[in-house]
């Protein structure tokens, strides 16, 4: 049910966050989404792409260092109030979240959040248990072509 | 020839000596003081069989050259007080190096010593303007290190009034300049600058300030620098020099004519040596400053390499007096950076950087000053394995960064990291460090 997330760590500089970009573009691969985390003097790029491992190879190619993460891909429903249910069925089971992100394509009338969480499969199993829909990668990419 | 702002006048006789009666005196108190330390002190003893030298060899100036140097590792490895030419019941005080945590170097004063310093201080307090009747706030900090107590007692040598503010609290030393109207300020040329800019800010005109004259010395500053601090705070500004190893300020300072600080040669044998071959340069040259002390009782020093490079000027001054003159501090012969009066050494950086896991031992240090005050910060490469995709994660390694070297030198440093084999890789002699403060 974990979608594979790839990473780097970037300077915070003009230009920087162009150059993996163009690498993946010349290797004809798509962004499905991403999410750039910044500070003053540095961001982290995360990054959802179907072909990952692909990704991976011709990034580290040209030097960069990649990192891969399991994340969870959630629907959530896309009117008032539909990512609070979520948040709250998350609250209630202690899971702490690192970070969320959304994809730009919707899953029927549903919008599709990325989120990270430090115990990947007991925050599945759990949110299933509620009642939560997440995607595994086939529907993910699935949803993400149509 | 600039006009003389007030009337020139000399503290003690020895500043307009006749340089072949003060050579003949240097003779004599340099043969005085090798001897003394050859008997007293067995560090010199060792040094000096070391060297095949033997007291009686010195029997002229051109002698000192068969004497061996004094660095400043000779003093770590002596701590805390191995270089005593005294018993230590007859010291008055102790001071110290400023800067780096862990043990400091540590020097001490017999009652001589300190009323020695305190004449040499008034000597060029003195050349610069001051006068018993002047108000004098001495914004340096008080304690080991040697600026606070060294220039207060100059001061109170010549009579003035002293206001020892101390350093730092800015907003209460523009008050005290505002409600106590001190004629001459005393402290490092950027906290001058800092006062400047703080008044600016608060919303008073600094030259409107009683201030007539500013003493500065501690660090390395500027013809810039001076003209600056001379327009903001509507002062004359002198520069000093001095180390706590060789004595504290007043080893030199300049005169009304602002071209060179007078070295105290009655008290001090100058050098100016190629640090890489340590034979002397040539007259102007630049070289590093080698002291001898020829008066100290407590700690006397025999040809000490302050790592200082400046150039020497034996030209008569205008002025009269008949002193040597050295040039402003232009660099330093090793690596030692000094920022904000404390001195750092890369390598300690460098200590620090490999104590904390994740990061490589790649980085590169910067050193500017945007405002007036230094600012420093290092670059440092993570290790593949150390990269998150977490914030949290990155931020608190670059605190782990951040919190080692602060323990290792005792200051801040702004850390950035970035990601591997971001940082040029050197083919020769790595240059880890950049100084942007165009100093000179």
């Amino acid at each position: 049910m974990k979608i594979q997330q790839i990473s780097m760590f970037l300077e915070n500089k003009p230009g920087r966050i162009i150059e993996p970009c163009k690498v993946l573009a010349k290797n004809n691969i798509n962004i499905l989404t991403l999410s750039l985390a910044d500070t003053q003097q540095f961001g982290i790029l995360r990054l959802i792409i179907k072909e990952w491992q692909k990704a991976k190879e011709v990034l580290e190619q040209e030097g960069f260092i990649v990192n891969v993460t399991e994340v969870v891909a959630i629907e959530v429903e896309d009117k008032p109030g539909g990512l609070t249910k979520i948040l709250e069925a998350i609250e209630e089971t202690g899971l702490n979240i690192e970070y969320i992100y959304a994809f730009t394509f919707r899953s029927g009338d549903k919008a599709v959040i990325v989120f990270r969480f430090d115990k990947p499969d007991l925050a599945i199993q759990t949110l299933q248990q509620k009642g939560i829909n997440v995607l595994d990668s086939v529907q993910l990419y699935d949803k993400a072509n149509q | 020839m600039k006009s003389i702002p007030f009337e020139n006048v000399f503290w003690e006789k020895e500043e307009i000596m006749n340089p072949g009666e003060r050579k003949i005196l240097q003779l004599e108190r340099l043969k005085n003081t090798v001897d003394r330390v050859y008997n007293t002190v067995p560090f010199y003893k060792e040094a000096f069989k070391k060297s095949n030298v033997k007291p009686e060899d010195i029997k002229s100036l051109a002698d000192l050259k068969r004497l061996p140097f004094t660095v400043k590792d000779d003093l770590r490895q002596t701590y805390p007080l191995g270089l005593l030419g005294v018993p230590r019941s007859e010291l008055a005080r102790i001071h110290g190096s400023s800067g780096t945590t862990g043990k400091p170097i540590l020097v001490a004063y017999t009652r001589k010593d300190l009323d020695t310093w305190a004449n040499l201080c008034a000597r060029f307090l003195v050349s610069g303007g001051l006068r018993k009747e002047h108000v004098v706030q001495i914004s340096f900090g008080y304690g080991l290190f040697t600026g606070g107590f060294g220039l207060h007692y100059g001061v109170e040598k010549v009579g003035a009034t002293i206001i020892p503010a101390a350093s730092g609290n800015t907003a209460r030393q523009i008050m005290l300049m505002q409600d106590l109207c001190p004629d001459v300020l005393i402290c490092t040329p950027s906290y001058a600058l800092n006062i400047a800019d703080f008044a600016m800010q608060s919303g008073i005109e600094p030259a409107k300030l009683s201030l007539k004259y500013g003493h500065f010395g501690a660090e390395v500053w500027t013809e810039d620098m001076r003209k600056k601090i001379e327009e903001q705070l509507g002062i004359m500004a002198f520069n000093n020099y001095g180390l706590s190893e060789v004595m504290g300020p007043g080893v030199s300072g300049e005169c009304y004519l602002q071209d060179g600080m007078h070295i105290q040669e009655d008290h001090f044998i100058v050098e100016c040596l190629n640090p890489t071959t340590l034979e002397p340069v040539e007259e102007g040259e630049y070289g590093e400053l080698v002291f001898t002390s020829l008066t100290k009782e407590a700690f006397p020093v025999i040809r000490y390499r302050t790592r200082d490079l400046a150039r020497l000027d034996t030209s008569p001054c205008p002025c009269g007096r008949t002193t040597i003159r050295m040039s402003r501090v232009k660099g330093r012969s090793d690596d030692m950076l000094i920022i904000r009066g404390v001195n750092v050494f890369p390598s300690q950086i460098e200590e620090a950087i490999l104590q904390v896991p994740g990061i490589a031992p790649h980085y590169l240090i910067e050193v500017t000053r945007p405002n007036t005050m230094d600012e420093i910060s290092v670059k440092v490469e993570l290790q593949p394995g150390f990269i998150s995709d977490k914030m949290s994660e990155m931020q608190s390694l670059r605190d782990r960064v951040l919190r080692k070297i602060h323990e290792t030198t005792g200051i801040h440093i702004n850390v950035e990291l970035l990601p591997p084999n971001a940082l040029e890789r050197s083919t020769g002699k790595s240059c880890r460090v950049i100084d942007h403060r165009k100093l000179f």
